[in-house]
């Protein structure tokens, strides 16, 4: 190992970073040395890929029945419809 | 209803409508020509596409649910009522996006919770437990303990339509406010760094901090959830 290589410790600190590309070449590198020896922390930058995965699948809520009607409501009020031509 | 929001979110883009840069300023100036001439349709589809954006956003400003709700139902008036005034030079879902931000600070303003946003959110708290990891006097310090080390997740634990996605829109409920905004802009609605930074007032660095802390989180409620393993070689 030489003397710049990252900790386990380390590691879980730079992956959101990692997945990102928000590290420099020289870090990333030695994120990549890294991970090739190491099962633990390739299982923990797995496992990260596939939280943002599963995120990225989420249905974020939108707007209650009642708050979209009252707002179709609104705009009927503000923009009426204009006669065409 | 619910299929139709899920398409709009994730299906093909709606023209006009599509997140991102696809849909260009004549689009978006055509569809500000509906809106002037009163086309309830489009204005329909607009409020379906881009609310639940904006109710992130929001409730990064305000202290619960019910009154981000409050926030977008406000800006969606003030888009109605201030649609002269779009001339194109941002985007349309940039210039409604902002407006909902200036209603959602103002609010949070009225409610004494502004959440402290310039602040860098750090609670000295690692990614993983540190008891996970060797200490001090350990020839691998700072090296995963052999009960610690992380095990890959099987694939059933990863289906993705089933519990995984459930779990997560639980947990990401639950974060810390600042963290699940940044994750929920970031990973949920697909926005760039520089956008969220802008709509956030915040720093590219602090943004990189929110977002590490959280995703961590989500990663560690999900192991939680799925165990560790026993075993490991
Ligand atoms: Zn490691």
């Amino acid at each position: 190992m030489s003397e710049s290589a990252l900790t386990c410790k380390e590691i879980v600190e730079l992956v959101s970073d990692y997945l990102d590309g928000g590290l420099d070449e020289r870090t990333a590198r030695l994120v990549d040395e890294h991970l090739a020896l190491c099962p633990g922390c390739d299982a923990y930058l797995d496992q990260m890929r596939q939280t943002l995965k599963v995120l990225g699948s989420v249905t974020p809520e939108n707007l209650s029945e009642s708050t979209r009607d009252g707002l179709l409501a609104a705009f009927r009020d503000i923009r009426p419809p204009q006669p065409k031509g | 209803m619910r299929r139709r929001i899920e398409s709009l979110h994730h299906g093909r883009p709606v023209p006009g409508l599509s997140p991102g840069v696809a849909s260009g300023a004549g689009a978006d100036l055509a569809l500000v020509g509906r809106l002037l001439a009163g086309d309830e349709t489009a204005f329909a589809e607009i409020v379906a596409a881009y609310s639940p954006l904006m109710l992130h956003i929001a409730r990064g400003f305000v202290s619960n649910r019910a009154s981000a709700e409050d926030v977008v139902q406000e800006a969606w008036l003030g888009v109605c009522r201030g649609l002269e005034a779009f001339e194109g030079r941002s985007s349309l879902r940039t210039w409604v996006l902002a407006i909902t931000r200036n209603v959602g600070r103002r609010r949070g303003a009225v409610e004494a919770k502004e959440l402290p946003w310039s602040q860098i959110d750090d609670d000295g708290n690692g990614a993983v437990d540190p008891a996970r990891f060797r200490g001090p006097g350990d020839p691998w310090c700072g090296g995963w303990t052999e009960v610690g080390a992380p095990v890959p997740w099987s694939p059933e634990q990863l289906a993705l339509d089933g519990e995984a996605r459930r779990l997560v829109t639980r947990y990401l409920d639950e974060l810390p406010d600042r963290q699940r905004t940044v994750v929920a802009l970031c990973d949920v609605d697909g926005l760039g760094v520089d956008q969220v930074c802008e709509i956030l007032g915040i720093s590219p660095g602090n943004q990189r901090v929110l977002l590490h802390r959280g995703r961590a989180r989500l990663r560690q409620l999900l192991e939680d959830y799925y165990g560790r393993g026993e075993v490991h070689p």
